[in-house]
């Protein structure tokens, strides 16, 4: 990129945020908006079947938002998966040997990770937390897990892994097709609406943080040079 | 000048800081950078501005946590074609000239 | 030290390591500058009183998209330190 390119392009850009911090600072006068969701959330916090206000607006009010989000994951992790290695490659990246400190930290991590993963999706339900934080906190127990040597690198995924990660997925799809017969999309009825948010979630739960994790351990690696 | 509006002008800063930072440079790996430092830009400025009153408002929040699982989804795939690009041409940089004839 | 004092004072550090990260020649500590960013965001979300996102953005915005880069910039030096351009 030239260099007359480059000044033109950063003038433009310095025009656009001058611009958009005058509008920031309009927006910001303004008073309250009429509409206030924050208050028709929390009158309708009772029957939606969860104490925490965001994770109601995740899993009830905005289910449907949260239901494609998932989608969107899954989607992503195809396209890192269509581009990733397909078999063991042989001549494989040099691993360095385990290291004593890491791999006896991260075996006595992993449990309590575990433990921090299942406490966090629990009392998403009352307290700040839930699936998503729960799921991170798997993915990042499986990356240690991969780093400290105490598990083999992810290649092509066999049927119980593609079946665990579509599990979440599908089982928010299933519970939300099973709702639509009812009339309204992911409209839980009020006595089942916190047992069906917290099977829901722990589905997302175990899906997500099996996504995380792959779409680290499935990178694209280097003797991949294969041609198709 | 309260806490949400110091963030929500934060926000729109980087905005645009990430915007230049993706528009002027070449490495891919810095454009991936630049690319989620705007994503975290504008989750800073729609919570800032939904909540100027002070107020903590939950749907905004949903939809930030939403926005950065979706922003991780979209780094790993970046990351995942920069690297088969890598592999494939040596160089974490758009190919030059490269149109379709 | 008063709240907003705080809270300026974040700003500036938020704008400060994301206009380092981008700029710094050496990518290894541009990660790092984006992983520094990724927790003062999570700050930042603890004073707007959103800890779900503050838990969410320290795990998945500066652990996991940390790692991410991390693994790329090794796999970049790798194949430098090996000749292969």
């Amino acid at each position: 990129m030239n260099l007359l390119l480059r000044v033109l392009l950063s003038g433009a850009l310095g025009a656009l945020g001058l611009a958009l911090g005058r509008a920031m600072l309009a927006m910001l006068a303004q008073p309250a908006p009429a509409l206030r969701l924050a208050a028709h959330a929390n009158e309708q916090l009772g029957a939606s079947g969860v104490r925490h206000p965001v994770t109601a607006v995740l899993l009830n009010f905005r289910g449907y938002d949260t239901l494609l989000e998932i989608a969107v994951l899954l989607l992503a992790l195809l396209g890192v998966l269509a581009v990733s290695r397909s078999a063991p490659a042989s001549g494989q990246r040099a691993r360095a040997p385990p290291q004593a400190l890491l791999w006896s930290m991260a075996r006595t991590l992993a449990p309590l990770m575990v433990l921090v993963a299942a406490y966090l999706l629990w009392a998403g339900a009352r307290q700040p937390g839930g699936a998503f934080q729960a799921g991170a906190v798997l993915a990042a127990m499986a990356v240690l897990l991969y780093l400290a040597g105490l598990m083999p690198p992810w290649n092509e995924p066999g049927l119980a892994l593609r079946a665990a990660l579509a599990a979440g997925f599908l089982l928010f799809l299933a519970v939300a097709a099973a709702l639509l017969r009812h009339g309204a999309l992911l409209a839980y009825p009020a006595p089942l609406a916190g047992a069906l948010i917290l099977a829901i979630e722990a589905g997302l739960t175990l899906s997500l943080g099996l996504m995380l994790a792959g779409l680290y351990l499935w990178l694209p690696d280097e003797h991949e040079e294969f041609d198709n | 000048m309260n806490t949400a509006s110091i963030f929500a002008m934060t926000g729109t800063a980087l905005f645009v800081a990430g915007m230049a930072g993706l528009i002027l440079q070449a490495h891919l790996l810095r454009k991936i950078i630049s690319f989620n430092i705007m994503g975290s830009g504008v989750f800073l400025a729609l919570l800032g501005l939904a909540q100027r009153d002070g107020a903590p408002d939950p749907v905004p929040q949903a939809m930030v946590l939403t926005g950065i699982v979706v922003s991780i989804a979209a780094t790993a795939l970046a990351l995942a074609l920069a690297r088969r690009l890598l592999n494939l041409t040596g160089r974490m940089h758009l190919p030059r000239g490269a149109r379709d004839d | 030290m008063s709240a907003l004092g705080f809270d300026l004072l974040l700003a500036l550090a938020l704008l400060w390591s994301a206009l380092r990260a981008m700029s710094t020649p050496d990518l290894f500590r541009a990660v790092v500058l984006f992983i520094v960013f990724g927790l003062l965001m999570a700050l930042a979300w603890a004073r707007l009183d959103a800890p779900d996102i503050a838990l969410a953005e320290a795990a998945i915005g500066a652990g996991l998209a940390g790692a991410l880069m991390l693994d790329t910039v090794g796999h970049l030096r790798s194949r430098e330190s090996r000749g292969r351009r």
